[in-house]
């Protein structure tokens, strides 16, 4: 016997749960300004993430799936990707979406019920919200192919979290991305719940990283806390891609700090101690130290961003209650390029028959 | 102009639209090389290069999965399943995604691709390559299923559900692929889709039929000319969205309406076509609406497979009792 392969997964940190360093900083982070940015982006996300869940509490949104504790994660991506490259997102990546020019309203129009939400006025060629799990892996390899044939210098991210690395189409969208070199980078966003299941049920892998191994491209796993860390190797990844040495596989390891949704109750499911011990890792609190100590940072100044973001998201918020509901007869105009005939039919009826049913909902 | 078989057809309409559109791209199992198990893509990986025209790894799902990811970033994928039977995993895509795009972001992104796969019985093909199973993607909102019957059919209707701007599920009668020549022009003109053919004009009965079937109906529609009777047949063609128009024509002149389709009976595509003559057409009926279907069972393997399938007796016998009504 002997072996004939063999393989070893990295673990990256740059700054800890305490807000002190780590490891030597990359370049990028060395820049207080550019740190501050990210804070300031994380913290948007998050002050819009919690008016969201309210909104819903109070009934002027539907369902919500709450990304509270991603923001690293989610912002990092983001921060890392160019403005042509392409994301697809599963359902709570706020921070990537709002990043790359999402609207805030859009993410509460989604939500909210309407279809408008997923038009983004912003990232044009970026994917829709993607609820069945794992499906968005293959769009991106598919985008990523795309830019291959056409010999653009562009990636495709997709995110996916924990759950969805038992989901078939994650594991065949890495196997075509290891066999055609995509530019690619698949994100694992690994919360450690999936609902109401936890890692260990969902998989017997010592790491999520290593799920690459197989497909012949390298895997990495980051703190998903640690924005310096998410952005710095999502900008490698990138850069591996664009250079046509194919995917990567990056797993940030976070914690859904939230609710699985607003329909969930995780407290059914998941203890107390936990989820305490799960806030002391979280994102702002160790970037805010960081900044405080490098001197940039102060009581203030976190004022003034926090009123800052709570008057961007008022602002949000009207424009989503504001929005009128679609046209009945939207939900037929963009179904094909042209109205089949057949459709017409029933597109007159939908009219006609509009609100009939009480037009409660919305 | 060359006398061609149907699958020689398909695989000229891709070369054509190969040459002329630099979106369009070939993936699936075997279709490099090897040219596709039915050779469907015999000779365009070598004439077109490994980056238009090339083998994936072996999932379904992924197959179609790519092919809607690369639609949405402004490509024209064709996407080939082997068989009808392995066509499942990419249901999920399909249902998901391809038919909800243009919808589910208001006309930003689109999805501009075609799924082609055979289907049907006949060919003494192994389990789970036989069956007929068009009805379910008739069932989802936002994709077209198109079925070709003849050489002509095949090439004119590949282009346009090539050039459509969204999704089409395109299935071949893999039983007749070989089955007769017709001369067809090389000349990238396509036919339209949502729209249904007269194969032969008749004033006694509507004969509604699709693919491989529109043989055995042809059939049977000489040997009632035998007795006087004049069958009128209709090669549906655009499986969804159906051309509800030529058939209400029809039965409007004919008065009696028999279907007949290969694939099982319940919820099947002649269930449809049914509801609407009744819906529609009922006061120009002098009788009951008829199917010719296959039975509501698994499809048997192939020492039984043609007695599953509808016959040409089957049909005249029904044709027969709908006009005895």
């Amino acid at each position: 016997m002997e072996t004939i392969a063999d393989f070893e997964i990295q673990y990256s940190q740059f700054l800890g749960p305490d807000g002190k360093p780590s490891a030597d900083m990359p370049e990028f982070a060395k820049d207080p300004e550019a740190l501050i940015d990210l804070y300031r982006q994380m913290t948007e996300t998050r002050v819009f993430d919690t008016k969201a869940i309210n909104l819903q509490r109070t009934g002027k949104l539907g369902t919500y799936a709450s990304c509270l504790g991603h923001e690293a994660t989610h912002v990092g991506i983001a921060a890392a990707m160019q403005e042509d490259d392409v994301l697809a997102p599963s359902y709570r990546e706020y921070g990537a979406m709002l990043y790359r020019g999402v609207k805030m309203s859009e993410i509460l129009l989604f939500w909210g019920g309407d279809e408008r939400g997923s038009d983004f006025r912003g990232p044009k060629g970026d994917f829709p919200f993607c609820v069945p799990i794992g499906t968005q892996c293959l769009h991106s390899a598919g985008a990523a192919m795309a830019f291959q044939l056409r010999g653009e210098k562009r990636c495709a991210v997709s995110m996916n979290g924990d759950g969805g690395t038992s989901e078939g189409a994650f594991y065949e969208a890495m196997n075509i991305a290891g066999a055609r070199k995509l530019p690619v980078v698949f994100m694992v966003i690994n919360n450690k719940w999936a609902i109401s299941v936890p890692i260990e049920s969902q998989t017997a892998s010592q790491t999520l990283a290593q799920k690459s191994v197989a497909t012949g491209f390298p895997g990495i796993q980051v703190d998903g806390n640690d924005i310096i860390a998410v952005k710095h190797w999502v900008e490698r990844a990138l850069q591996r891609g664009r250079n046509g040495d194919g995917a990567t596989l990056i797993e940030a390891v976070t914690y859904r700090l939230s609710d699985h949704t607003t329909a969930d109750d995780a407290s059914r499911y998941r203890k107390k101690d936990e989820v305490e011990d799960a806030w002391k890792l979280e994102p702002l609190l160790r970037m805010r130290s960081y900044l405080t100590d490098l001197g940039v940072w102060d009581d203030d100044k976190e004022q003034q961003l926090l009123d800052e973001a709570a008057e961007k998201v008022d602002a949000a918020v009207q424009e989503y209650l504001n929005t009128p509901k679609p046209p009945i007869e939207a939900m037929f105009d963009y179904m094909y390029e042209e109205l089949p005939d057949f459709l017409e039919e029933q597109r007159q009826q939908a009219i006609e028959y509009g609100d009939t049913n009480g037009g409660k909902h919305g | 102009m060359a006398e061609v078989t149907l699958i020689d057809a398909l695989t000229m309409a891709m070369a054509w639209e190969l040459e002329h559109d630099a979106r369009v791209v070939i993936l699936g199992e075997d279709v490099g090389v090897n040219g596709g198990v039915f050779r469907a893509t015999a000779g365009l990986q070598q004439r077109f290069g490994e980056d238009r025209v090339y083998d994936t790894p072996l999932a379904e799902g992924m197959i179609a999965g790519v092919s809607i990811g690369m639609a949405t970033q402004g490509m024209r994928p064709i996407a080939e399943i082997q068989f009808m039977g392995f066509i499942y995993p990419t249901v999920d895509q399909i249902i998901n995604h391809a038919g909800r795009f243009r919808n589910r972001t208001r006309g930003r992104l689109t999805c501009p691709m075609v799924l082609r796969a055979p289907y049907g019985g006949g060919i003494h093909a192994p389990e789970q390559h036989s069956e007929s199973t068009e009805a379910l993607f008739a069932h989802m909102p936002g994709v077209r299923v198109v079925i070709p019957s003849s050489p002509t059919r095949a090439y004119g209707l590949l282009l346009a559900a090539i050039r459509d701007p969204d999704p089409v599920i395109f299935l071949e009668p893999k039983r007749i692929y070989r089955l007769n020549k017709q001369e067809v022009e090389d000349n990238g003109k396509a036919l339209d889709l949502d729209v249904c053919y007269i194969l032969r004009e008749g004033s006694d009965v509507t004969l509604v039929t699709w693919g491989a079937m529109t043989f055995e109906t042809m059939k049977a529609a000489d040997q009632m000319s035998r007795s006087g009777i004049r069958c009128e047949v209709i090669d549906l063609a655009s499986i969804s969205p159906i051309d509800y128009d030529t058939i209400l024509e029809s039965v409007e002149k004919t008065g009696r309406l028999v279907i007949i389709h290969e694939a099982a009976r319940t919820c099947g595509v002649g269930a449809e076509i049914a509801a609407i003559v009744a819906e529609k057409g009922m006061y120009d009926l002098k009788g009951p609406i008829r199917r010719v279907t296959g039975y509501d069972v698994v499809m048997p393997l192939y020492r039984r497979e043609l007695d599953y399938m509808p016959s040409v007796k089957k049909i005249t016998d029904t044709i027969r009792q709908t006009l005895d009504d």
